[in-house]
């Protein structure tokens, strides 16, 4: 158990640098970045702020991780998360009891993961193909929905999972964690994470192998449904409304991003759920520092990839090489420190 | 080696080093003007790296390289082949979406006010390879050619870029035995021409049948280099292996013959186009060759047992009840077990560990919501390890860079731990070395020996003899003949390919 833990350690140490290094960074130029207090009974300050806008792409990301470890990749869950969102206003306008809006609102999320897993397992389609279709008709649908309003609604139980807390944490931050670990124990303790990794790296192997590889793919689509349905309530329940326009917008390249600086490969095979979540939460550090940092907002792109180009760099098995090569050199390295 | 001036190319007392591994240990070499040096060893001999560091692939740690009586140091293949050293290897090295004259030519396209001058790139490439008898359409896409065709264009190729040293890193592993007379009909006249030719195969009748001289390769060391005419077989394979094969032919088809009752009964069993409807009766412990050549329907039949194309008429049958085989998944469920012929891209999950590549159709087989335990799995896996004589360092290292031999085991251990009734084999020999070789007839034969029925499809009718208690014979994807008890001979199979072409000729 001890050596499995260090042997995730040094799989995890290039994303847990790179995250220390950025908090790092911020923290030198807003010394008041590790300040949390609490408020009204819950958490407050800018590390908490991190862990809490994080939560949609911490969210679209564990879902991803294992579509892209079948080497796939799911577009569409931006667009889920439009689509969920609105049904979770509409039936919270309509005044459904909470129960039943959540599980609407989880059930079509599923349902489009099933779309897409149907349209690349059964049917053989690219998955970038496949899963475009949903991303562009998404919007349409969510709209279709919204009735291209911005539909707003006042449901106190809706809302909490947007603004509420438990046990001093926000509620977004609790179920993109609880959801997160409970994904990575249910994939490693079962065999489900080693027959999805079989079959990122030769589906044609593992079915002759006897693995459900149409079966498996399928609920691999159709957990990125749920991550993102999951993630659409909460975005909604932030802004007491579904935007169909807006909400989940561009996320899904974020979850890509977050799954790759997460150290996964986007050809699909061994993966970490882990290393997804620390890669989103890698990605909002760079937000929020950002945005702390006071640069005119038309920057705030260029860096963000500047910086992210930085991590993938650092990450790269070329960089390792030449690190090896540097340390083989000591001495001139010494000389100038 | 008396006569220094014949030496083209000399690599004298060449050591490469891995981390952690010393792969060539002061091996000398020496290559003839006109001559086929075949070059052979087991896996891991050292032979690939030997050539690696003779095309400047690897940079060698010590030792020299001399050309036509220079010494070179090539830093690439690139620099290597402008030198005179050019290299075909198994997989072809060419673009398959370009046509034949674009990729014989690409990188130096004859030009005319600078831009490409196809009508000259195809007359040349027309000539080029008529030269090698070969009259093909040289705009056509390359892709649209045999392999065969392919690595005679790979040959030209190179042989056109370089022209003194030509280096074959197996090139027949995929060819039939028509494509391979062919091909060593281009060997010979380049032989004729001048050339020195390094020949590597697994192929023992291939090397007896082209090459002059034999460099044998044995853990890095130079074993020693022989007259092909002055070296028998036997000899050879010691010399490869460093021990003598243990002689088990023909002791098995004893054994086999006393099987036990029908278990596995195809009747009428067949699909369109894929393989004509045929009847199979298993019984247990016995094996069943499956003879015929390449696109004879030999991997269909495979295939189509197993579930991978659902038979679209006739019935199965196991121990007398009726049985749907509808998916590779409902063959496992029924004990069948399936060693792919195409190794890389149907048997292996490269990334994956040994011991996961083992566990992997038990766990198919129990759902994901059973998982094997790590000690579990760690068990089956050193279990067969040991078993299977696996060489590897340990467990966890990842299937691909195993040698083809260990990966064919851990497949066959990956059956094995389902503890199949049937097991069908595709080529379970092909291109892996001597050693690997005799110890998986060793298995199939200690398998039937245990009472599990087996169909072993092999290209090597020897081989076939030598366990089979029947051989089926394929021709164009139909099921012409079946050989018993005192009829299987190799001569037989051979006269059953042919004798089945001449109604259709007469």
């Amino acid at each position: 158990m001890n050596q499995d833990l260090k042997a995730l350690l040094v799989r995890l140490s290039p994303q847990l640098i790179a995250l220390a290094s950025i908090l790092l960074l911020i923290f030198m130029m807003f010394p008041s970045f590790f300040n949390i207090g609490i408020q009204n009974g819950r958490l407050y300050g800018s590390l908490i702020d991190v862990l809490n806008r994080g939560a949609p792409v911490a969210l679209i990301a564990i879902g991803m991780t294992l579509v892209i470890a079948t080497k796939g990749i799911d577009l569409s869950v931006g667009a889920v998360i439009a689509i969920t969102g609105a049904v979770a206003a509409s039936s919270a306008v309509a005044g459904n009891s909470l129960a039943y809006t959540i599980v609407l609102a989880l059930g079509t999320g599923l349902l489009c993961g099933l779309w897409n897993g149907a349209l690349v397992a059964l049917l053989g389609i690219q998955p970038i193909i496949a899963t475009l279709v949903l991303m562009v008709a998404g919007r349409g649908i969510a709209q279709l929905i919204t009735e291209g309003a911005i539909l707003t609604f006042n449901d106190e139980g809706l809302i909490f999972f947007g603004s509420g807390s438990l046990a001093f944490l926000p509620m977004p931050v609790v179920i993109w964690v609880v959801f997160g670990l409970l994904v990575a124990l249910v994939v490693r303790r079962t065999a489900l994470g080693m027959l999805v990794e079989a079959i990122g790296i030769n589906r044609r192997a593992s079915m002759l192998s006897g693995v459900r590889t149409s079966v498996l793919l399928m609920a691999v689509y159709a957990l990125s449904g749920l991550s993102a349905a999951i993630a659409g309530v909460i975005v909604a329940a932030d802004i007491r409304g579904a935007d169909a326009n807006n909400a989940g917008l561009w996320l899904e390249l974020d979850a890509i991003l977050a799954v790759v600086v997460g150290g996964n490969s986007l050809l699909g095979g061994r993966f970490s759920i882990l290393g997804s979540l620390i890669g989103a939460m890698i990605i909002q550090a760079v937000n929020t520092g950002i945005l702390l940092s006071g640069f005119p907002p038309e920057f705030n792109l260029i860096i963000k990839a500047a910086i992210i180009v930085v991590i993938l760099m650092i990450q790269s098995p070329r960089a390792a090489t030449l690190l090896e090569f540097f340390r083989k050199a000591p001495e001139s390295v010494k000389e100038r420190t | 080696m008396a006569d220094h001036s014949a030496d083209i190319l000399v690599a004298s007392e060449i050591c490469k080093s891995f981390p952690g591994a010393k792969a060539l240990d002061n091996v000398s070499f020496s290559l003839r003007a006109g001559e086929v040096h075949a070059l052979l060893g087991e896996n891991g001999a050292g032979k690939s790296t030997l050539i690696k560091c003779m095309t400047g692939a690897y940079a060698r740690d010590s030792g020299a390289l001399m050309l036509s009586g220079s010494t070179i140091d090539p830093r690439d293949t690139l620099a290597a082949q402008q030198l005179g050293i050019g290299t075909v290897y198994q997989e072809v090295n060419l673009l398959p979406n370009l046509s034949v004259a674009e990729n014989l030519y690409l990188g130096r396209q004859p030009r005319r006010f600078g831009l490409t001058d196809n009508r000259r790139m195809n007359r040349q490439a027309r000539e080029l390879l008529n030269g090698y008898g070969i009259d093909i359409d040289v705009t056509a896409q390359l892709d649209r050619y045999s392999v065969a065709i392919q690595q005679v264009i790979a040959i030209a190729r190179a042989v056109d870029l370089s022209g003194k040293v030509l280096i074959l890193d197996e090139p027949t592993a995929s060819l039939d035995s028509h494509e391979v007379a062919m091909l060593f009909n281009v060997v010979r006249s380049l032989k004729k021409r001048g050339l020195g030719i390094v020949f590597i195969t697994h192929f023992l009748e291939q090397v007896y049948e082209i090459s002059d001289r034999i460099t044998v390769l044995r853990n890095g060391r130079l074993v020693g280099t022989h007259d092909t005419a002055e070296l028998p077989r036997k000899q050879l394979i010691s010399l490869m292996l460093g021990r003598e094969l243990a002689q088990t032919e023909h002791l098995a088809r004893m054994t086999s013959a006393n099987a036990g009752e029908i278990r596995f009964r195809f009747s009428n069993f067949g699909k369109r186009g894929k393989i004509k409807p045929f009847d199979i009766d298993v019984k247990a412990g016995e094996v069943i060759g499956v003879a015929g050549l390449l696109g004879s329907g030999r991997t269909e039949t495979a295939e189509v047992l197993f579930g991978v194309d659902h038979a679209d008429s006739g019935r199965a049958e196991i121990d007398g009840k009726p049985v749907r085989i509808g998916s590779p998944r409902a063959a496992i469920e029924h004990g069948f077990g399936f060693c792919p012929e195409d190794r890389k891209s149907d048997g292996i999950i490269g990334d994956l560990s040994i011991r996961e590549n083992i566990a992997l159709a038990l766990q198919a087989r129990r759902g994901w919501s059973r998982p094997l335990s790590r000690a579990a799995q760690n068990e089956l896996a050193d279990r067969y390890i040991k078993a299977l004589d696996i060489r590897t360092t340990d467990r966890e290292k990842a299937i691909r860079l195993l040698s083809g031999g260990n990966q064919q085991k851990v497949i066959l251990a990956r059956w094995l731990a389902t503890n199949p009734q049937f097991l069908i084999l595709d080529e379970p020999t092909r291109g892996i070395d001597v050693g690997a070789h005799a110890e998986i007839i060793r298995l199939i034969e200690d398998l039937c020996d245990q009472g599990m029925s087996l169909l072993v499809i092999s290209s090597e009718l020897e081989e076939l003899v030598a366990y089979s208690s029947r051989i089926i014979v394929l021709r164009d994807r139909e099921h012409v003949a079946e050989l018993q008890g005192e009829r299987i001979s190799a001569g037989a199979i051979v006269e059953a390919i042919a004798a089945s072409r001449l109604p259709e000729d007469a």
